[in-house]
């Protein structure tokens, strides 16, 4: 039988052939932690003895979640993550510039048949770009940062291949939403999904990132996708270093092989306070929204920004609600700038956030009220995910987003294009 | 911890897909690394009179996907600060398993069907085994891998690290 894209990584970075379910010590090739959870890698890392990081070349903090910061309790942690990178020359990306996930792409941190950890459940999004990322814990980060190396189970693989072609007004986070609500919260628990088809062909690499992002909302460990020539064009300028990309087997061994045509799927929105209650939007239209977000690591990059701006040129937001938008790094901000994307935001009535994680969190940037209800770009609409548990928070795209922002109330954006 | 150790305590009911935002919510954790305080708000969103209810040692007891959502170790971190003694559930989301261990809190896989709030426990890790005192019924431990039986033996992956140096498997 032949090899998934996880076993062939795994494979390529053992020197031998692994296959799903044996445990394996490897190397990392990248690691990150955020503000949410390197405090606790460093105070690990001291705790292990550690005294030097085994390669700060390969390793990246990021303060992206509560940045700027909006407490004393906060900022001194930051000021703890500050010191550290100081002290053992790792790099650091500070208040501003962006959240980690949309970085560590962007800044040429992440190659194809990578392997790569990072200490925040999102660490699936660079799977769009062949890399196996998956999420961990602070003393994991701290093991790694120490010996370079984590051992990891090798995931059996679900793949999905995803035929037909996106209508208008259908986008990568409807397919992120609808396959979450198909395979449920902990339907690929343990596993790594490999997308493949038509509609993953169709889109840009942007738009795959938020495909992958949201492996994890379905309990993956990985969201892995083959390296094509649109990622190989998005790589050039960013990524260096020579690169060993996966490709799968014909006769790969899967665990489960799912197919869904997507030619008919319409715009989806997860309901509160499941990501799995995703769907089409036709079932919540004229639901009164009082707040609205863009951004995120899911849906904060440029083309999101722009599918927002094309939206609303020309419309105001509505005097009910709040559109908040979070750029997803300084290099989005600048390009929206360039574009006159953030000039058609903000003329439309949009607030403009530090570019980070923004209000997805629920530190600070766009609490919601009692009973209040918001819809977002983000991945996660838990009761008391945004800071108040007694808010109805709904995902769907951009596009749905800014559609909504404008009425008032969910809206189906296809009306608006 | 002992490998053969046996726990015994009372049970807290929960249902399926417990996130990590309602362990401990984002809202509380960027502030503080003082898991006692942050231990305070331990189930809060989903059951607001928890920390006071729970008596040390007792168990969280779940049902499918217990822990998913954010890799956030303060989950495993406040659940064992406020004083339990170990997670049963019928499946755990893979972050949160792996965090739990790391951090010396045994997260136990096994049928929780039946176990009801209040309930008298008794975990045999070293047996594989959950007894119900209360119901007089029996549950069987899935096994851990041998590498995540050490490091939860050690007391977590930073004793286990401290005393072989490196991941043995």
């Amino acid at each position: 039988m032949g090899m998934t894209i996880a076993e062939r990584i795994f494979s390529a970075h053992c020197g031998r052939d692994v296959r799903a379910g044996e445990l394996v010590v490897t190397k990392v090739d990248f690691m990150m932690g955020q503000d949410g959870t390197s405090p606790l890698a460093v105070n690990a890392f001291r705790e292990l003895g550690g005294e030097k990081v085994q390669d700060p070349s390969r390793v990246a903090l990021v303060i992206d979640h509560s940045a700027p910061s909006p407490l004393e309790g906060v900022s001194n942690l930051h000021a703890m993550m500050r010191a550290f990178a100081a002290e053992q020359g790792v790099g650091i990306y500070d208040v501003g510039c962006g959240v980690c996930h949309c970085l560590l792409p962007e800044q040429g941190h992440v190659a194809p048949g990578d392997i790569v950890i990072g200490a925040d459940s999102h660490t699936t999004t660079y799977g769009a770009i062949n890399a196996f990322s998956t999420g961990v814990g602070s003393t994991d980060l701290a093991a790694a940062m120490l010996t370079g190396k984590l051992w990891f189970k090798v995931p059996p693989t679900m793949r999905l291949e995803l035929q037909g072609k996106l209508q208008e007004g259908v986008y990568s986070k409807d397919v992120a939403l609808f396959l979450a609500g198909e395979i449920t919260a902990d339907g690929a628990t343990y596993l790594a999904v490999e997308y493949g088809g038509e509609v993953i062909d169709s889109l840009s690499v942007e738009a795959r990132f938020t495909i992958s992002n949201m492996a994890v909302e379905m309990g993956a460990k990985a969201g892995l996708m083959e390296a094509d020539e649109k990622t190989m064009a998005w790589l050039e300028g960013r990524v260096t270093r020579s690169c060993a990309p996966a490709a799968p087997d014909p006769d790969a061994d899967y665990a489960e092989v799912r197919e869904c045509d997507l030619g008919g799927l319409t715009p989806q929105v997860a309901e509160p306070h499941r990501v799995d209650n995703a769907r089409p939007v036709e079932e919540v239209e004229g639901t009164p929204i009082q707040e609205a977000v863009i951004g995120t690591c899911t849906n904060g990059r440029l083309e999101d920004l722009e599918v927002a701006a094309r939206i609303l040129a020309g419309r105001r937001v509505s005097p009910e609600v709040r559109l908040i938008v979070a750029p997803a790094s300084r290099q989005v901000l600048m390009d929206a700038m360039d574009r006159g994307v953030a000039q058609r935001l903000i003329e439309a009535g949009a607030a403009f956030v530090t570019p980070g994680c923004g209000p997805c969190v629920g530190t600070h940037n766009g609490v919601p009220s009692d009973g209040e209800r918001v819809i977002s770009t983000a991945n996660r609409n838990f009761k008391g995910r945004m800071g108040n548990a007694n808010a109805f928070i709904y995902l769907a795209s951009p596009a749905t987003v800014a559609a909504s922002a404008v009425a008032g109330k969910i809206t189906d954006p296809r009306r608006m294009l | 911890m002992d490998r053969d150790m046996i726990l015994r305590g009372k049970a807290h009911v929960f249902g399926d897909d417990v996130n990590t935002d309602y362990i401990i919510s984002g809202k509380y954790k960027f502030k503080t690394l003082d898991m006692d305080e942050l231990a305070c708000h331990c189930m809060e969103d989903i059951d607001p009179d928890f920390y006071a209810r729970v008596q040390p040692g007792d168990f969280i007891v779940a049902g499918g996907n217990f822990g998913c959502g954010s890799s956030r170790e303060q989950a495993p971190l406040v659940i064992k600060h406020a004083g339990v003694s170990a997670v049963l559930a019928r499946s755990f989301a893979r972050i949160f398993f792996r965090n739990a261990i790391n951090k010396g809190l045994p997260a136990v896989e096994c049928d929780t069907a039946g176990i009801e709030a209040g309930d008298e426990l008794e975990v045999d890790l070293g047996a594989g085994r959950v007894r119900n005192l209360t119901r007089g019924s029996e549950a069987e431990i899935t096994p851990l891998p041998a590498v995540m039986m050490d490091i939860l033996a050690e007391g977590g992956l930073t004793a286990y690290l401290r005393k072989h140096g490196g991941f043995e498997l």
